[in-house]
């Protein structure tokens, strides 16, 4: 404050003074050119008076000058420098200078002096001299002194004044903002805040700055949770954790590391992290590492044995990623390692049980091989083998018929025949089963299959055994299917058969076939308006040999539906009905849009 | 049957199952095709007699049947081992042989087609239709049939 009130007034005293200056000069110069007008006109009314030597009318003309109270003495000298008139009229020649001095002015003390030449019509007659009191202007000058004194001091007082207001609204505020930013830059203190004591800016200033404060805490207190959660997280984590400088030692670990290792913290903290690394596998760990550094990855993940203490290996997952720093340079690493041992163990133990289960698997298949072949050996034998005896009695009940016809009654044939009839049946029964055991034993040959055309195809070839029955073929189009066309197109045989023979009570048969696609499959339906059956028996429809109507109603073996589902089910679909007595029946068959049969080779 | 007979044996049947082998002669002699016939009653004496070993050594193998009925499941040698040994001599190559059996097995069509066999039929249940098949065999065979002559 004090160096604003030197300045100001020192400022206000130079600008005084050089106001003070000017005023003199200026002054100076007009009283010169007063008297020099004045001198000038004087001096002109006196030439008349000095040609003619008339001392009475220069005395008259000096005595004009009584108008400028200031001047004290005036006196006009001849050419030969005698005084020859003088103002005022009654003062004393001795007042006077002897003979006139130079031409020009002197400033003596209190008195401007001038010497004037009187000329006329370029001829010198006189001088005239003047002398002019300048103590007035003195006087003047020295108001002028007051008031500059008095405009300073009014000014340091005003300047202090307000100085000191100033001060308390703004350098104080700034004080205040330099003392909080002080302890903040000293003492790391961020909990200090600036007082809001300022007005206008500064509120906003001081405000700022503690809003900023406050961040700076904040941030501070949040970066400390985060590293004590860090912390704790790492410390207490069931994971082996560590991190891990650039140069491979460790910075720190947690007590599951050390647990896992062996070694207590001391001992690992400062050393090289891959000094507990199998040998075997020390490299690839390396080679990793470099990378890391690098900064070709941020992270790896190697499966690799580490050495307990105690020399034990130890089989671990270990994923290890890097931090860096704002320009991307490495900062620490952190490690994580997870023992595996046990599920190494398991893994060992999961292959030994699966070489043991894929050997019981070849023993179990080469025992089923065996049994098929079994089996096929058994059809063969039932082909062959139970035919013949059924040709036998088919045959010599024939011959008895042809040869002794004369020697039995009419009931003896009947016997005969009953006896005839059943053979036969039993003789297509074991057509019908051998077709189906050969079913399940045909090769798969998978093509795409033109529904709609086998559909067709079939119902033609149905419909031409079945003359004398009126039937009628609704068929949509139907989609086409990845599956075996000769065992696609016996399940339309069969449906198809199916339909026409139970519904050939009626006038006119009416069958409809269509499909639809359902969740990643097309199922097909074959709908007829035949007699129907109780859906209590549907369970019984696709075994086989279960039939639900008795031969004299309808023919067959019960074979027929059984193939079917055999069929559908080696394509990977479904097979069901729905029906009502009297009322027909609808057969479903569904199959996967993408093929899944079972593999070809199903032996 | 005498030697004089065997060597003019126009069939031969090669049948184990008797009640078969009667059903068979019965249709046979119906069109009266029976009367130069010798019924093997397995693979061993069928190809005894077809190579003229044994009790037929005095046979001439080359005054072979004009056709042989074989059935496929035979004792000692089965009817596939007696096809393959008559297609595959030189001398006997060109006697027509039928397999007439009860299997209607795939693989064994097959087999037998490989191994030349010159028909295949699989025997009905019922006598109506065994006894035409059989009758309808023989006279084709022996009746309408030409072979090639020595």
């Amino acid at each position: 404050m004090t160096i604003i009130l030197l300045t100001s007034s020192s400022v206000l005293l130079l600008t005084c003074a050089s106001f003070f200056a000017y005023e003199y000069f200026t002054f100076k110069q007009h009283i010169i050119e007063n008297l020099s007008t004045l001198g000038a006109i004087t001096a002109n009314n006196s030439t008349a008076a000095l040609t003619f030597n008339n001392s009475e009318d220069a005395t008259e003309v000096l005595g004009a000058l009584e108008a400028e109270p200031h001047i004290k003495l005036a006196g006009l000298y001849d050419q030969d420098g005698k005084l020859f008139a003088h103002y005022p009229e009654g003062l004393s020649m001795d007042a006077f200078p002897v003979g006139p001095a130079n031409d020009g002015y002197s400033l003596t003390s209190g008195y401007l002096s001038s010497y004037q030449p009187v000329v006329h019509e370029h001829k010198r007659l006189g001088t005239l001299y003047i002398k002019f009191d300048t103590s007035a202007m003195y006087k003047r000058f020295r108001s002028y002194g007051y008031i500059v004194a008095a405009v300073v001091v009014a000014s340091l007082i005003l300047a202090f004044a307000l100085s000191n207001g100033f001060q308390r609204q703004i350098s104080e505020p700034i004080v205040a903002l330099t003392k909080t930013a002080k302890a903040v830059a000293v003492d790391e203190d961020y909990s200090v805040r600036a007082p809001n004591i300022g007005t206008g800016e500064f509120v906003v200033l001081t405000e700022a700055f503690n809003q900023m404060l406050t961040r700076i805490h904040d941030g501070n207190r949040e970066l400390r949770q985060s590293e004590e959660r860090f912390r704790s997280a790492m410390e207490h984590s069931p994971i082996s954790m560590s991190l891990i400088a650039t140069d491979g030692t460790w910075l720190d670990v947690n007590q599951a590391k050390c647990e896992m290792t062996g070694y207590t913290r001391e001992e690992m903290i400062g050393q090289i992290f891959y000094k507990i690394i199998h040998p075997d596998d020390l490299f690839v760990n390396l080679q990793h590492f470099q990378r890391l550094l690098d900064g070709e990855i941020d992270s790896y993940r190697l499966e690799e044995r580490h050495l307990h203490k105690s020399g034990q290996v130890i089989w671990v997952d270990a994923n290890v990623s890097i931090v860096r720093d704002d320009n991307r340079m490495p900062v620490y690493c952190i490690a994580q390692i997870q023992d595996i041992s046990h599920r190494k163990r398991d893994e060992e133990l999961l292959r030994n049980l699966n070489a043991e289960l894929e050997q019981r698997v070849q023993e179990r298949t080469h025992k089923l091989k065996e049994a098929n072949k079994e089996l096929e050996a058994f059809s063969y034998s039932v082909s062959h083998d139970l035919r013949a005896p059924l040709r036998a009695i088919d045959g010599f009940s024939r011959i008895l018929l042809e040869d002794n016809a004369d020697k039995l009654d009419e009931d003896g044939k009947r016997v005969l025949g009953v006896i005839r009839s059943n053979t036969q049946n039993m003789g297509r029964l074991i057509d019908d089963l051998l077709a189906f055991s050969r079913l399940s034993r045909k090769q798969m040959e998978p093509c795409l299959v033109n529904m709609t055309e086998l559909a067709s195809d079939v119902f033609q070839q149905v419909k031409s055994s079945c003359v004398d029955q009126n039937i009628h073929l609704n068929l949509a189009p139907l989609p086409n299917i990845e599956g075996d066309p000769a065992l696609i197109r016996q399940v339309f045989v069969n449906l198809l058969s199916n339909a026409v023979k139970y519904s050939k009570t009626r006038s006119e048969s009416l069958i409809d076939v269509s499909a639809r696609p359902e969740n990643g499959e097309y199922v097909y339906s074959i709908k007829d308006n035949g007699v129907g059956f109780d859906m209590a028996y549907s369970n019984k429809l696709f075994g086989v040999f279960q039939r639900l109507h008795s031969v004299e109603q309808f023919e067959g073996t019960g074979v027929g539906l059984a193939i079917v589902q055999r069929i559908v089910h080696r394509h990977g679909g479904r097979v069901w009905a729905n029906a009502k007595i009297d009322e027909g029946a609808t057969f479903h068959f569904s199959l996967p849009k993408e093929s899944k049969y079972e593999s070809a080779n199903d032996e | 049957m005498s030697l004089q007979m065997t060597n003019e044996v126009e069939v031969l049947l090669v049948e184990d199952n008797p009640s078969d082998a009667e059903l068979t002669l019965r249709a046979l002699k119906k069109r009266n095709l029976a009367n130069k016939l010798f019924h093997a009653k397995d693979g061993a004496e069928a190809l005894d007699f077809i190579f003229a070993k044994g009790p037929f050594a005095n046979r001439r193998v080359e005054n072979g049947p004009k056709v042989v009925l074989l059935d496929l499941k035979l004792p000692k040698v089965d009817g596939l081992e007696v096809l393959k040994c008559i297609k595959g001599d030189e001398r006997t190559k060109r006697i027509p042989v039928v397999v007439m059996t009860s299997s209607r097995e795939d693989k064994d069509l097959e087999t037998c087609y490989e191994l030349g066999v010159n028909g295949y039929v699989v025997k009905p249940v019922e006598f109506e239709d065994f006894s035409r098949a059989v009758s309808e065999l023989g006279f084709y065979w022996l009746l309408l049939n030409e072979t090639p002559k020595n």
